[in-house]
């Protein structure tokens, strides 16, 4: 399984679009909004934490096609499904890798961005605890939604419509928490049901993928 | 290995019914058929890839290496990358023999892009060696090899089988293995369906 996580992220690094590309568009996000918003300090300071999630978000989104289709195409799939290893490992180990390339980064990125929006200084535990507990549900889901699509070509499209509702609950429980905690109020209910959402879909959807993954293979 | 009355389905279309056949260690079995017989489906079916229609499949658990179309190579990974990760999750060694006997030993630190389709096709046969499995599928081997690596895989394969392996292989050239079985598809191929007997989704939305 470790061999597999250090492969997709030596693939991740190698070809150069995996690292880079979440966070380049997670900055472009954050830098164009007070461009686009106007400068005022308290209208930023609002709207931060949604526009925080939202980008974070979005920026998952992007890569989340390539991580079984490449596999399928140059036939790794089909031979990582007759491999010792079960395919919910490998569901499970791509899923990490997958959080370690965007997830992580972007967590550890946000609250540089966050100066940008003006985001009140207590807010800032919040979002870095919201977003770690949070992007590892965004990759789980993002993953199954992968291996439902695998080898359809050009199954892009229909993979941003089966997760993005998906994505929703995630997004809504940890933008309220950072809402919340940068307003100085009680945000720990929001964070925790995050949390449970995080902890239900890393449990559940590797045996849910890894169904669909050997369905998609025949 | 045992294969019991099993048919098979590509796209919906029963392909072939009720092919039967043992493979015991030691054994080669090579498999021959016009294009589209089901050649690569059947090979499929046996690695567990796709479900059998009917009959049944027995064998030991764990036991199969699969070689199909595809090799399973990555592009940015060098030669002896792509081998050590397919050797580490099969849990075996023996890197530097596999791409000995393949004739790699060259090329281990060149990314596998820049290999011809060739020498691609060796690197995916020397993963069969690291996996260090005893029964191996092989659909069309020989692809893109030339005269002299044809005659390399043939010999790695007779060790193979000297070593009490087995190898079950799609192809139509000879591989220079005299003692393999061969079993023609042509009489397992599925009666195909009259006309106006299949019906698709469509024919049933339009009624």
């Amino acid at each position: 399984m470790i061999a597999l996580i250090l492969r997709d992220l030596r693939l991740a690094i190698r070809s150069g679009g995996g690292f880079g590309l979440g966070l380049a568009f997670f900055l472009l996000v954050v830098v164009l909004v007070p461009l686009g918003v106007g400068p005022e300090p308290a209208t930023l300071a609002k709207i931060a934490p949604g526009i925080l999630w939202v980008g974070a978000l979005l920026s998952c989104l992007l890569s989340l096609d390539r991580i079984f289709a490449l596999d399928f195409e140059d036939g790794s799939l089909d031979l990582l499904a007759t491999a010792p290893m079960p395919l919910e490992g490998v569901v499970a180990a791509k899923t990490l890798a997958h959080w370690l390339v965007t997830g992580l980064p972007l967590t550890l990125a946000a609250p540089v961005l966050a100066v940008l929006l003006n985001l009140p200084g207590q807010g800032y535990s919040w979002l870095v605890a919201s977003l770690a507990l949070g992007t590892p549900a965004l990759s789980m889901i993002g993953v199954f939604g992968a291996s439902l699509t695998v080898g359809l070509k050009r199954g892009g499209l229909l993979l941003s419509l089966l997760v993005l509702p998906l994505y929703v609950p995630t997004l809504i429980f940890g933008a309220e928490a950072v809402r919340r905690g940068a307003m100085g109020m009680e945000a720990g209910t929001p964070l925790l049901l995050m949390a449970g959402i995080t902890a239900g879909s890393v449990a559940l959807l590797p045996f849910a993928s890894a169904a669909a993954i050997r369905v998609n293979l025949r | 290995m045992q294969v019991q009355g099993v048919s098979c389905a590509r796209g919906g279309v029963t392909v072939l019914d009720g092919v039967s056949f043992t493979l015991e260690p030691g054994q080669a079995l090579v498999l021959r058929g016009p294009n589209g017989i089901g050649k690569t489906t059947l090979l499929r079916t046996v690695a567990g890839l796709q479900p059998a229609i009917a009959g049944k499949v027995s064998l030991p658990p764990e036991t199969l290496a699969y070689a199909g179309h595809a090799d399973g190579v990555k592009a940015t990974l060098s030669v002896a990358e792509n081998l050590a990760f397919w050797a580490a999750i099969h849990g075996q060694g023996g890197v530097d023999g596999a791409l000995l006997a393949m004739n790699l030993g060259q090329l281990r630190d060149r990314a596998a892009k820049n290999l011809s389709a060739g020498q691609r096709r060796r690197l995916g046969l020397a993963r069969l060696i690291v996996t260090g499995r005893p029964i191996w599928l092989l659909d069309e081997p020989t692809v893109s090899l030339d005269s002299d690596s044809v005659a390399l895989f043939g010999a790695v394969l007779r060790g193979h089988l000297a070593e009490g392996g087995a190898a079950l292989i799609a192809t139509h050239i000879d591989l220079g293995l005299p003692e393999a079985r061969v079993l023609d598809l042509t009489p397992y191929k599925a009666r195909a369906p009259q006309a106006g007997q299949s019906r698709d989704a469509f024919a049933e939305a339009v009624e």
